[in-house]
């Protein structure tokens, strides 16, 4: 057994003609904040869906808590906790309901999840909620909701697929203190984002572009490795424009010598 | 197979039954309303045939007939006519449906004792309705010269006359030859086929249109107890649809039940999971609820309605059409109502037809289970 999370060799998805993710490869330490950041369409939730065991790979290997991804979907299902981009919690159904539902899918046992129940409500700030329907909430609510069924059986691996698109500066804060505080108790949090900030919070970052991951590595190492001859560090947004543009001219060096 | 999990589904879709009371009463009227409608209109009683009557005779003789005609329960004296013209356009417009022409040397030839033709003009469009109703035309004729002939002989003062054939038919079964009492029992199997299937095509395709089947599929839930946990709360409305039906028969078209009740319920709960498993397969392979529904309402209701032996004979169709009603669930299930309504019969006679639906029910939840796959393409 080593000591990785999540580890990804030459991963590769096509769809037809398309490559939407193109020969990808990383490692994930446990208790790793991993943040996956791109534009959309880069290849992002295609990355998470084939990890998660839900989206067969064309190409390429992957482990996620030591089971293939390939050969032993169901067994990577047992480990990880998934967010999709979509909220996907059952809007006629209320807080509580939901949570049963996916306590019951998790089966986890009855003492358990009571008290699991208990700590998604109060970490979601449901509590004067709970018996609503999960419809008329708002997006950091249901974003919080969404997170705790999807830990509620405290997986050692979390994908979430960008949870705080669309919800307010406070809740996306809020959010975020949930996802250290999960990688302090050495859950491993892969997470897709927009946001440069919350690039920042992350222990390592992957930029993928156009299916490929053209930079890796910690915030700091990114950087510096664009450091300024003065001496400063470039913004972390600095840095990923410069590697798409980098990235751009390689692939097509025409519109370089028209400019 | 992990029952907290199926009981944890179950419980979801029961809720999503109960929030959404429209569908609900949907699944509760719809039977209610079919068997109402195709129970009313669709008889194939032929009674009250429209005749309209030329008597060019018009005598007492020829009154008699005409009489004797609109005595019977079968034919109503619509309209008389004193020309071809207007018994054409009687029959043209639908107003008349047999012509009777009794031509004006009628009572003469009967009092000679000779043959008295009498010209019947029928409308064979419907070639069913009008071979019945000249069969009755036919009798109501006979009878009237058979008493003709009794009468002559008696006025002659003849040895009393002795009909030679005397044929006692008995009909079991149906005795009065209602065609309701034979047209209900199987119109619940083909409502409940076309029924039971809507309800499930909708389940897994509305998962994946609103993106809760990926969080779902994400889960180490097995498709099995996915389905089975589905299944149940449509198996419950399945369940109070036939209640609904049985009474519907009993108290509204009275038609008499003669067997077991538990065996009638019994054999409506093995063939509701079959449908009922049809119809999720279908959701599972289209993953669209419109697409979904079309097809099972489609892939339901023509089989079940003329493959199924519910009106049409099998025996009377062609080979190769009788070969493809044996996989016609609904052939079944008709063939065991009936049984169990008419004639009263248990899972002796009916063992047979039993298996084959419990066969076709595990058919159907294998099917579905097998291609229900927790990958997205």
């Amino acid at each position: 057994m080593n000591n990785y999370a999540v580890v990804v060799e030459n991963l590769e998805k096509r769809f037809g003609a398309f490559v939407a993710v193109d020969r990808v490869s990383f490692r994930i330490e446990r208790g790793e904040v991993f943040g996956f950041l791109g534009p959309n369409g880069a290849g992002k939730s295609t990355t998470i869906r084939m990890l998660c065991g839900i989206l067969t790979p064309s190409g390429g290997s992957g482990t996620v808590a030591g089971f293939d991804i390939r050969t032993q979907p169901e067994l990577v299902k047992t480990q990880i906790g998934y967010m999709s981009q979509k909220f996907s919690l059952y809007q006629d159904l209320t807080v509580e309901e939901n949570i049963d539902f996916y306590g019951g899918i998790y089966r986890i046992p009855p003492e358990k999840r009571r008290r699991r129940k208990e700590w998604v409500i109060e970490m979601a700030g449901l509590a004067e909620h709970r018996r609503r329907l999960t419809s008329i909430l708002s997006g950091g609510w249901k974003q919080r909701l969404a997170l705790g069924c999807a830990i509620l059986h405290e997986p050692p691996v979390v994908f979430l697929d960008e949870p705080t698109s669309g919800v307010d500066p406070i809740s996306r804060r809020r959010f975020w203190d949930l996802i250290y505080e999960m990688s302090g108790r050495g859950v491993t949090v892969f997470v897709t984002t927009h946001y440069m900030d919350e690039a920042e919070y992350c222990n390592r970052l992957g930029l993928i572009y156009r299916g490929e991951l053209i930079a890796l590595g910690t915030p700091h190492e990114l950087k510096t490795e664009m450091a300024r001859p003065d001496g400063t560090l470039p913004s972390l947004e600095e840095v990923f424009v410069s590697r798409i543009e980098a990235r751009d001219r390689v692939e097509q060096p025409e519109r370089e010598v028209r400019r | 197979m992990n029952p907290r999990r199926v009981r944890a589904v179950a419980r979801k879709e029961f809720l999503h039954v109960m929030r959404d009371p429209r569908s609900l009463l949907m699944a509760l009227a719809t039977p209610v309303l079919l068997l109402a409608l195709f129970g009313f209109a669709l008889t194939l009683d032929v009674d009250n045939v429209p005749l309209a009557v030329w008597d060019q005779s018009n005598t007492p003789r020829s009154r008699e007939l005409a009489s004797r005609f609109d005595g019977s329960p079968y034919f109503s004296l619509g309209m008389h006519v004193d020309n071809y013209r207007d018994l054409v356009r009687a029959i043209d417009s639908g107003q008349a449906m047999m012509g009777l022409v009794v031509p004006s040397d009628f009572a003469e030839k009967i009092e000679a004792g000779r043959d008295a033709p009498v010209q019947l003009i029928v409308d064979g469009s419907d070639s069913n309705t009008a071979t019945i109703a000249i069969g009755y035309a036919g009798v109501v004729a006979e009878i009237y010269a058979l008493d003709l002939i009794i009468e002559q002989n008696q006025r002659r003062g003849g040895p009393q006359l002795k009909i030679p054939l005397d044929v006692r038919p008995r009909v079991w079964f149906n005795e009065d030859l209602e065609s309701r009492n034979f047209i209900i029992p199987g119109l619940i199997a083909v409502i409940m086929m076309v029924i039971a299937a809507m309800l499930t095509s909708l389940t897994i395709a509305r998962e994946w249109e609103r993106g809760t089947m990926e969080q779902l599929i994400s889960t180490p839930i097995k498709p099995g107890e996915l389905i089975l946990g589905k299944l149940a709360p449509y198996f419950v409305i399945g369940m109070c649809d036939v209640l609904l039906a049985v009474l519907m028969a009993e108290f509204v078209f009275h038609v008499p039940l003669r067997g077991n009740v538990a065996l009638l319920f019994g054999m409506s709960a093995v063939f509701l999971v079959g449908a009922l498993a049809m119809g999720m397969t279908v959701s599972i392979v289209t993953r669209s609820q419109l697409l979904s529904c079309q097809v099972a309402v489609v892939a339901t209701f023509l089989p079940a309605f003329l493959l199924s032996g519910f009106i049409f004979t099998i025996a009377n169709m062609p080979p190769v059409i009788r070969m493809i009603t044996y996989i016609v669930p609904a052939r079944y299930f008709v063939a065991i109502l009936k049984g169990i309504y008419l004639k009263g019969v248990g899972l002796e006679i009916l063992g047979t037809q039993a298996a084959l639906l419990a066969v076709y029910a595990v058919v159907m939840v294998t099917l579905a289970r097998v291609s229900l796959k927790k990958k997205l393409t």
